[in-house]
């Protein structure tokens, strides 16, 4: 028997387990000169005199309008000024403290890794990668890091995760979906490389300029087709990934899929498998199935999570990806944030909410618990 | 249910609006043009803070390429997902069909009722010679 939730039973709030896990918070400077203890005075100038351009179309702000300022929430502002998520004191209160999460993972999208210009894109990379140490994880127990790396130069992202490594504030090495090549290609090689010599996992958040248009039939004319397009570049880098023999070569590499969704997965790894057992000798170097690779290496955040009129559904699509594979995050401050009260609209067994809520997190970023 | 005094009508000029906490409950009230509307302050949806949200009009098109702004400071706009709320009913505009913001009747009163009750004012000061708003709670 199939049940539909109504409209009221799917705003009950469900218990969440206690110590929490956010896989995806966006920290924000209060300006760009927060960075300036950590970039030199040639950087400095340069900014100051030409700005940072970005590998798109629009070269000073982002392609499309979020819809709300800094694409964040309008109640997050902190009380003493600055945009939403710059300060730690009410991330603390308004995330932290409210939500109970024990553990944040930040992931700065602070514009730096597609700047066009990339030894600009590599010192702004270094900076940030300083800023989260100094004003955020050294004064708040509970926040982890991301190195961000300018990934279009690998080999200098490269350097940056070999600067970091062994760090514990770090936990993940950071790139975006929308990579110039395909996120597999050999190109990127390096950047893998250098992540497994670390024991870093390699999250990959949803959005990036790759000069390219940002869908595979050119510029779509609304935010909302943006935003579904995450899912399908996504889509393009895990297939790239597997495809090019990334999983095969470094088998204990983790990569996190941030922000694109999750329903997709089950069919494309389906289709996948499918195109494989056909396909196969075209990539001789693949000794598993796509699916098989996808299921040892890959995990994916649940934020923004799909909300199907029949909540249920959402919870088949965990059943055939696997609980293991799946970690809360709220995205903080943006705008579409999900809240962990909330986020799971059925009902499920204790031990599955432990999986998704905490310990999945736990597992991928070698946090001990 | 009982009735409460929450501000006097001189705090929420038209186009205004204030968050009280009514026997624990936030609540969110709205002046347009002089009328009050009360509304829960958290967005059925996902528990957003409407008080936080931006007071705006509607979109309207009734094809590709035509469009109509109306209901202009009519609408509220929650500061999360976006949802959108008529502030005089609660609808959604989302899903007008299933999903409400939860709305309290809210009258203004005269001082000089209200002295003599049955009102509970818990944080305001009644004056006679003023106006006041009660929500019924």
């Amino acid at each position: 028997m199939t049940v539909v939730l109504t409209s009221a039973a799917r705003q009950e709030a469900q218990p969440v387990i206690s110590g929490v896990a956010d896989c995806d918070i966006h920290p924000s400077v209060k300006s760009m000169a927060d960075l300036h203890p950590w970039l030199s005075s040639k950087w400095i100038e340069h900014f100051k005199s030409y700005g940072s351009l970005r590998n798109q179309h629009y070269v000073t702000g982002a392609a499309y309008h979020k819809s709300q300022p800094n694409a964040s929430r309008r109640d997050a502002y902190p009380p003493e000024g600055g945009p939403q998520a710059s300060s730690l004191a009410f991330m603390k209160q308004q995330l932290l403290d409210s939500h109970g999460i024990a553990l944040g993972i930040l992931n700065p999208l602070v514009p730096s890794q597609g700047v066009r210009n990339l030894d600009h894109s590599a010192a702004l990379c270094r900076a940030i990668n300083h800023w989260q140490v100094e004003c955020w994880t050294s004064k708040e127990a509970r926040l982890r890091a991301s190195i961000v790396v300018p990934y279009e130069d690998p080999e200098a992202s490269a350097a940056e995760i070999r600067f970091w490594a062994g760090n514990a504030s770090f936990v993940q090495v950071l790139m975006l979906s929308r990579t110039s090549f395909p996120t597999g290609n050999k190109r990127y090689w390096p950047i893998y490389d250098a992540a497994a010599e670390a024991g870093l996992p390699v999250g990959i958040h949803a959005f990036g300029n790759s000069g390219l248009p940002i869908t595979s039939a050119g510029w779509p004319s609304y935010y909302m087709e943006d935003m579904v397009a995450h899912a399908q570049s996504s889509q393009a880098g895990l297939v790239s990934l597997v495809i090019e023999g990334v999983f095969e070569r470094w088998p204990a590499l983790k990569f996190v899929l941030i922000e694109s969704g999750f329903s997709w997965a089950p069919s494309l790894i389906w289709r996948l498998d499918r195109n494989w057992r056909t396909l196969r000798s075209e990539v001789p170097h693949l000794k598993m199935s796509p699916g098989e690779y996808i299921r040892r290496n890959v995990w994916w955040t649940s934020q923004p999570i799909d909300e199907p009129e029949n909540a249920t559904h959402v919870s088949d699509i965990f059943d055939w990806l696997g609980w293991d594979r799946i970690m809360f995050s709220t995205d903080y401050p943006h705008w579409d944030f999900d809240d962990p009260a909330r986020v799971l609209a059925f009902r499920t067994s204790a031990e599955k909410r432990q999986q998704f809520f905490r310990g999945n997190a736990h597992h991928v970023y070698g946090v001990a618990a | 249910m009982k009735k409460h005094v929450v501000a006097s009508t001189a705090e929420i000029p038209p186009g205004a609006r204030k968050l009280v906490t009514v026997a624990g409950r936030p609540i969110v009230i709205f002046n347009l043009d002089g009328n009050f509307f009360g509304l829960f302050n958290r967005c059925p949806h996902n528990g957003g803070s409407l008080a936080d949200g931006i007071v705006t009009g509607l979109v309207r098109s009734t094809e590709p390429g035509t469009y109509t702004y109306c209901r202009r400071g009519e609408v509220v706009r929650c500061p999360w997902h976006g949802w959108e709320f008529d502030i005089r009913t609660g609808q959604s505009f989302c899903r007008p069909g299933d999903l409400k913001a939860r709305q309290f009747n809210i009258e203004v009163a005269d001082g000089r009722d209200i002295v003599e009750g049955p009102y509970v004012a818990e944080t305001v000061s009644v004056r006679t010679e003023d106006n006041y708003i009660v929500v019924e709670v």
